[in-house]
């Protein structure tokens, strides 16, 4: 098959597997039964991982799976078996990197709860019906926060902030490798 | 991860963090009402839409109702000028999916922003609007949506581009016309509109080839800057260059050096993408070098995702190349410690694809150590890899049988202990040295089974194969061990696997019969009768068989009754004066992918399951039957796949199913009438068998009315010579009333006006005659033939295409099934061996043996051999093949 790479789903559960935010691009899991199912088998078969700075993977049937772990916040992004597994690594960067800006580093189940409209409207601006629309995290934050409830301004000078320490970190990596 | 308090303290501490603690669906939709308020408060508002969210998120459906209640609430939230309102407002449309009455209350609003000066509001409006509205609609806005895509701004001209691709799907002919601007979006300056738009213009032409083709030579020369869409430009160019060497059977391949060029690009993205389709084309180990040093150099990066991706990709490849892969057997090794365990047992499984005959021990011991902490999955991944490893090197069955057998020793769920002894039995079957071994180790497993079918499955198998081997004895014990430890269903088993002892190992016969007569006294009747049955059979006194090679053919016979077909008969079957008789259930096997295709028109509903296959043989049989003309024909032989008879999207469209009985031929024409306007009456098919001469018309069955789009049946039957596989060509005409009916109202014209309508022939051949019937083992059921009844000849099948294809060629003449999956031909080989088994009119078995060769450049010759129940019938499928 020669398509656009794909993204089938995007999940945010909690330490224990369960919602905190998911979204679902294809029909591949028409009930709700079977999404809950899959993300229960997700979630126990990445239990064992110990995912740290770099994001994890795994495939079991038929699907892609790359994750991270942050805090008590699990991120996954589930792509078909033939996808591009870079591909979805880098969207499932750009989720993570938007969501840490957009939490102000507070990257944790409660403050991700207590947002959640900019994380559902964050899972809005990466993938468009399984189409990739955009992989960089400070644009999507960017495209998010310009409409923030509250304190715009606080967030973009945060933005800039985080954008220097982003960049920080990225030295400091590509020194030590 | 590890969470250093209780679950107890876990519980509190929801309560206290989630703001969504104790939240309920009536009240939040009691909150909405807020929404009519005429002074809106944006923020609470958007508290009461993200709790909405929350709990759609979370699962919760509303009821129509409730759904249309909250979107006209939600639809006053258009007054409100609150930025972030607007967004959650937007994402609440898209959840919510509107029906068509509901959409145009908000087209206005979204149209509104669509034209808004703010981008973020053109943008999403753009993908809101795209995402609910139907064609009608969509022709109005086509206008801004054209505009869109070549906004200055990026976000809009990407949401415009995106939304083209999801309409795609269902207004082609609309979106096709925004070609221009879609390419002048690709030349943009920005990388993802450039992606989007290299994704949407590939779709709008993507059944036109040379379209395609021109679009991947004018920029693979390099204006793609952003790495998706590189890595698109890459499939569409793997793509071409495949079509390409499809067609024109030359090692030209167009846009190599540009697949090439993508393994020295700087992301890691393009890099894998184009080393993974170098590795998927057909091309010569120099050519998948530099694709295979790049994966070298990922497998030992510091990033997981990408040591998966250069491990699977790897893996693939040894499938078929193995050799290109030993390179990498060092890296490979390091891996198999990986943290990350698909990579491990991926790393796993290539070794043993790549590994030679020297490394197999030293693989193996390392791999018992890794088995012990990975899931069972990955473990029947590696399980199977070692099968295939053993047969590949048989000589070294020993380490590799002991491995499995120390692996059957081991905790394990049934999946994993039935791959294992799936592969025992395979290397028993297949390694003749491995075959006395391999058996003792299946019975040391049974002797602690906690699988009632694993056990089953070995006992037959150790019926079949114990008695064969240098001393039957030893087998006993394990055997009877079961009678005494085990449950009904095993037990039974057991028993039938003593009497196969007993009928060949003249030796042991005495001490089975008084093993025998002890389960005479079991508590279950199965066990019972089968003992009670077996000592009759074996004694010989009463006759079963009378015969010694009756017992054993009622012993070891394959049964040859497909269990679908005859589980559908006995659902049939209504008890009355007359025995259910076995040999009424047709014999067929039915090709699963034939079964699915349905008459032209009526489409099933994308994405409904796939009917459960039914026996159609039985469902004819019904019906023929129940037409009192058929009724002396006797049994039907056989039913063929439909054949179309009419272009699909014609007026009429019309399949037929030809039905042979020993002397007679029944066709059944469907009929499905597709025009609205017009009722059918009185159809007859007008059939000429003037090129068929040993057919004569009996009678036919017209159809009195055929309504639009309900399928209606027509009849025809004929006379042939009895057991005799005539042959003929028969042209069609479907005769017929018009009458005009007003779809309005529905009411018939009374009018109506005789017509005809030309339909194509159709062809009685001699596959009709032949039954596919699946044999268990060829080669057993090959020797029990008569040798007498061989037939043998060699033919010439000139040019073909490749050989796969002459072996379908000629399996399709001769309608035969395929045994032992040896329709399938490797994909380079010179020769092959096809196997084939069927039961020919006169209820004749059939099988042959076909032999495959390449003969010169794409000459093909062929052996054929065949043996049958009637030397005739072997002739006759000569004189098939002869004339075929």
């Amino acid at each position: 098959m020669e398509s656009c790479p794909s993204v089938k789903n995007i999940l945010l559960l909690d330490s224990e597997g369960k919602r905190v935010a998911v979204k679902y691009y294809t029909d591949d899991w028409p009930t709700l039964s079977a999404k809950l199912a899959f993300e229960k088998s997700v979630f126990v078969k990445t239990q064992k991982a110990t995912a740290g700075a770099e994001a994890e993977i795994v495939m079991f049937d038929g699907h892609i799976v790359v994750y991270k772990f942050i805090q008590d916040l699990h991120f996954f992004v589930t792509g078909g078996e033939e996808e591009n597994e870079l591909i979805l690594a880098s969207v499932l960067q750009g989720f993570t990197d938007a969501v840490d800006i957009i939490l102000r580093n507070n990257v944790d189940k409660r403050t991700a709860l207590e947002n959640l409209d900019l994380i559902l409207l964050c899972l809005d601006e990466i993938v468009d019906g399984g189409i990739v629309l955009e992989t960089e995290g400070s644009v999507i934050a960017e495209k998010v926060s310009a409409h923030g409830i509250e304190g715009a301004t606080s967030l973009a000078e945060q933005t800039i902030v985080q954008a220097l320490t982003t960049a920080r970190e990225h030295l400091t990596k590509s020194l030590l490798m | 991860m590890a969470q250093p308090y209780m679950k107890k303290d876990d519980d509190d501490e929801d309560v206290e963090y989630s703001p969504f603690y104790g939240i309920e669906k009536g009240a939040v939709l009691q909150e909405a009402r807020a929404f009519h308020d005429p002074q809106l408060d944006a923020r609470k508002c958007s508290q009461v839409i993200t709790k909405l969210l929350y709990l759609l998120n979370q699962g919760e459906t509303f009821t129509k109702v409730e759904a249309t209640e909250v979107f006209f609430a939600v639809t006053k939230l258009f007054q409100s000028k609150d930025a972030g309102l607007r967004r959650l407002v937007y994402l609440m449309i898209k959840e919510l999916s509107p029906s068509s009455d509901e959409v145009i209350i908000v087209t206005s609003s979204l149209m509104k922003d669509m034209n808004s000066k703010t981008d973020m509001y053109r943008a999403n409006a753009i993908r809101v609007l795209c995402r609910i509205i139907d064609g009608t609609l969509l022709t109005q806005i086509e206008r801004y949506l054209k505009q869109a895509i070549v906004d200055k701004n990026p976000v809009v001209a990407s949401a415009a581009l995106v939304s083209g691709i999801h309409l795609l799907q269902a207004n082609p002919e609309i979106v096709k016309r925004w070609s221009n601007e879609v390419q002048e979006a690709v030349q943009s300056r920005f990388a993802l509109v450039q992606f989007h738009g290299l994704a949407l213009l590939h779709q709008i032409r993507q059944n036109d080839r040379l379209a395609i083709s021109k679009m991947v030579s004018g920029l693979t020369r390099g204006s793609v800057r952003s790495p998706l869409a590189q890595c698109l430009l890459i499939r569409y160019t793997s793509q071409v260059i495949r079509e390409s060497s499809m067609n024109t059977q030359t090692s030209d391949r167009p846009f190599f050096d540009y697949l090439e060029s993508c393994l020295r690009h700087k992301s890691e993205m393009v890099i894998l993408e184009a080393a993974r389709k170098i590795a998927e084309m057909d091309v010569t180990s120099r050519e998948l070098a530099p694709a295979i040093t790049v994966l070298q150099l990922f497998l030992s990066s510091s990033k997981p995702v990408l040591r998966f991706a250069a491990v699977r990709t790897l893996n693939k490849v040894a499938m078929t190349r193995p050799l290109a892969v030993t390179n990498c057997n060092v890296d490979l090794e390091s891996l198999m410690s990986d943290q990350n365990r698909s990579i491990a047992t991926l790393a796993i499984t290539t070794l043993l694809k790549t590994g030679n005959e020297s490394s197999v021990d030293r693989l193996m011991k390392q791999i018992t150590n890794f088995m012990s902490d990975i899931a069972d999955e990955f473990k029947i991944v590696v399980v199977e890899a070692i099968r295939s490893l053993c047969l590949k090197f048989p000589l070294k069955y020993r380490s590799m049988m002991n491995f499995l057998s120390n692996s059957l020793r081991e905790e394990g769920g049934f999946e994993y202990k039935k791959a294992i002894v799936d592969s025992i039995v395979t290397l028993i079957s297949e390694i003749p040295d491995a075959k006395e071994i391999g058996l003792l180790y299946l019975c040391e497993f049974i002797e602690d089974c906690e699988f009632t079918y694993l056990s089953s499955q070995i006992l037959h198998l150790l019926g079949n194969e114990g008695p064969r081997t240098s001393d039957p004895s030893r087998y006993i014990r394990y055997i009877y061990n079961r009678v005494i430890l085990e449950n009904a269903t095993v037990r039974a088993s057991a028993v039938s696997t003593l009497a196969k002892f007993g009928a060949l190992v003249d030796a042991l016969k005495p001490r089975i019969f008084v093993l025998l007569r002890r389960c005479l006294f079991d508590t279950d009747d199965e066990v019972r009768d089968r003992a009670t049955l077996y000592l009759q059979t074996l004694d010989g006194e009463v006759a079963v068989g009378s015969t010694e090679k009756d017992v054993k053919e009622f012993l070891f016979g394959s049964f040859d009754v497909p269990l679908a077909n005859l589980e559908a008969s006995l659902k049939t079957y209504e008890p009355s004066e007359e025995p259910f008789d076995i040999s009424l259930v047709s014999r067929e096997v039915k090709s699963q992918p034939l079964q699915e295709k349905k008459a032209p028109g009526k489409k099933p509903p994308a994405g409904a399951p796939a009917p459960a296959p039914v026996p159609a043989v039985d469902a004819y049989q019904k019906i023929l039957s129940s037409i009192p003309e058929f009724s002396g024909f006797g049994r039907l032989f056989k039913s063929s796949e439909p054949v179309e008879l009419t272009e699909a999207e014609t007026e009429y469209a019309i399949n037929v199913v030809k039905h042979i009985y020993s002397s007679h031929v029944v066709l059944q024409y469907n009929c499905t009438n597709t025009i609205p306007e017009q009722l059918l009456e009185n159809v007859t098919v007008y059939v000429d068998a003037t090129d068929a001469e040993e057919f004569s018309e009996v009678c036919s069955k017209p159809l009195r009315s055929l309504p639009y789009d309900s399928p209606g049946q027509i009849f025809v039957a004929f006379e042939k010579p009895e057991h005799v596989p005539a042959t003929g060509k028969f042209s069609n005409v479907l005769k017929f009333i018009v009458k005009e009916v007003d779809t309005s109202t529905g009411e018939v014209d009374e009018d109506g006006v005789e017509d005809e309508y030309q339909i194509e022939d159709l062809e009685i051949v001699s596959a009709d005659y032949m039954l596919r019937v699946a044999v268990s083992n060829f080669r057993n059921a090959w020797e029990n033939m008569d040798p007498e009844s061989e037939r043998v000849d060699e033919y010439g099948l000139g040019v073909r295409e490749s050989l796969a294809e002459a072996v379908s060629a000629v399996i399709s003449i001769l309608g035969m099934q395929p045994c032992e999956g040896t329709e399938v031909v490797p994909k380079n080989a010179r020769s092959h061996t096809c196997l084939l088994s069927g039961v020919f009119i006169g209820d004749a078995k059939v099988l042959v043996r076909l032999s495959f060769g390449l003969s010169g450049p794409k000459e093909v010759a062929m052996k054929l051999a065949v043996r049958s129940d009637d030397p005739e019938v072997s002739d006759k499928i000569h004189e098939i093949v002869a004339s075929g």
